[in-house]
């Protein structure tokens, strides 16, 4: 992997600060070396090429670069690459086998939860830290749980839906009561 | 948006934090949630040559009540934590009902209460509401601990009394003396947008007497505004119609709001008489966003 740093003219090459990194993303274990102003949804996007996390609005607003890190979910616009040291991060590409969608992904298909699908992943991966913890959500509870994720197409309604679905399927899948 | 280019150290220890603190002087800033640092560090209106990042420092995660009842937050508790606390719910009522209507839910997976304090943004929920518990920070520095009244720690907007080589460590709530009640309100145009409106109440019965009272306001002024006039006027009384009514009135004088792309200063002071009557007329708010 080859990384170009700005050059600003007064410091020498060795002085840029470099780090070098060690986590697992979907899975995979990475190493990599940063900058510390590096921001994750940058590392994600450029330095690992999974394109799935999208910036939004990158202002911490919009939840679109939602990722989850152990297990979190985070807007990787507002955390540095360095910060995920040893840690392990999901994003959207993780959620699919090779065979099959995932249930959020079906679900998402099913009720017609995206339109232009650009908050599409941040939401996922938000429902995804949600029916990790709560198997069985009220639609209140979805809709409390994706109040940091907006979009701007749906008005909601099929998210929460989608979300719902994929909640029901899971629960089927894991011999549910 | 990138930040500007620094210099970043993760210790593992508050002793060492404090060293490269030192060492880094006025350009060095330390890293807790980064919810609101990151943010400001994009944007460049903070361009910090050093970044001592504390989330590697083990044991500061903590929120505790002493024997005495003496709640104590440390610097990396995150809002999430406070909101999900059952200690929390049962016996800090201000603060439980403030923990959820702090930005969104993912901002609160990672953003701290006393990050928020030092943050020390006008707009900042967590400041009101440590204010009308009349609660306070401990900062750690090469000399030791100080305590520092939360009412003091902030002199104007973004910015504390911490010397350049301190760390906030833990925030402090005092026990209570009598019955808790209380809540907080918050008018928002959207989640996660700052407070149009927000106001603190915390209060401790003994009976029906009230024998401590706090309220403070957010996002009415240039500062967190602690409304004492209102609250000491509550203190020694029984809650009645007519003493909401001037606590209210009295807040609602104190209130410095202007007018902007979240409501008029009028409408804005009128919220604010509107929120103390609402939260001094009701036990206990618990979550309630203002639409």
């Amino acid at each position: 992997m080859t990384i170009v740093y700005e050059d600003h003219g007064d410091e020498a090459a060795s002085e840029v600060p470099v780090r070098r990194i060690r986590f697992t993303v979907n899975g995979d274990k990475k190493i990599a070396e940063v900058e510390p102003r590096l921001l994750l949804s940058h590392l994600i996007r450029r330095g690992l090429g999974l394109t799935g996390t999208h910036m939004g609005c990158d202002t911490t607003n919009c939840g679109a670069c939602t990722v989850l890190v152990d297990g979190r979910a985070v807007k990787s616009c507002t955390m540095l690459a360095v910060q995920v040291d040893g840690r392990d991060i999901s994003t959207v590409e993780g959620l699919a086998t090779a065979s099959e969608l995932h249930p959020l992904q079906e679900g998402f298909k099913e009720e017609h939860g995206l339109q232009c699908g650009f908050c599409t992943p941040g939401m996922m991966m938000a429902a995804k830290a949600l029916l990790d913890e709560n198997p069985d959500p009220t639609e209140e509870d979805v809709r409390w749980a994706l109040s940091g994720n907006l979009c701007r197409c749906t008005g909601y309604q099929n998210i929460a839906k989608s979300v719902l679905w994929a909640a029901a399927k899971l629960r089927s899948q894991s011999g549910g009561r | 948006m990138y930040p500007s280019r620094f210099r970043y150290e993760a210790p593992r220890s508050l002793d060492e934090a404090i060293n490269l603190l030192r060492d880094g002087g006025d350009y060095a800033k330390v890293l807790a949630g980064g919810q609101s640092l990151v943010p400001l560090m994009k944007l460049r209106f903070a361009s910090p040559e050093l970044i001592v990042d504390i989330n590697n420092v083990p044991g500061l995660d903590y929120h505790r009540a002493d024997p005495d009842g003496t709640l104590r937050i440390g610097a990396l508790c995150r809002h999430v934590d406070l909101e999900r606390s059952a200690q929390l719910k049962a016996t800090q009522p201000t603060m439980a009902a403030a923990a959820p209507l702090i930005a969104d839910p993912i901002v609160r997976n990672r953003g701290t209460l006393v990050g928020s304090l030092c943050h020390a943004d006008p707009q900042g929920d967590w400041a009101s509401v440590v204010m009308a518990l009349g609660g306070s920070i401990v900062a750690q520095g090469p000399d030791g601990r100080r305590t520092i009244p939360v009412a003091d720690f902030v002199i104007g907007p973004f910015q504390n009394v911490l010397e350049p080589d301190e760390i906030a460590v833990e925030a402090v709530i005092p026990a209570a003396k009598g019955i808790r009640s209380g809540g907080y309100l918050k008018l928002e145009r959207r989640v996660g947008d700052f407070a149009t409106v927000g106001v603190a109440v915390a209060l401790e019965k003994s009976g029906e007497t009230v024998i401590m009272a706090g309220i403070a306001l957010t996002g009415v002024g240039g500062s967190t505004i602690g409304a004492t006039a209102a609250a000491d006027a509550l203190v020694g009384k029984a809650l009645s119609a007519q003493t909401i009514e001037q606590a209210a009135g009295l807040a609602a004088e104190v209130a410095r709001p202007r007018t902007d792309h979240r409501g008029s200063a009028d409408y804005k002071r009128h919220m604010v008489r509107t929120f103390v009557a609402r939260l001094l007329g009701r036990a206990d708010i618990t979550a309630e966003r203002a639409a």
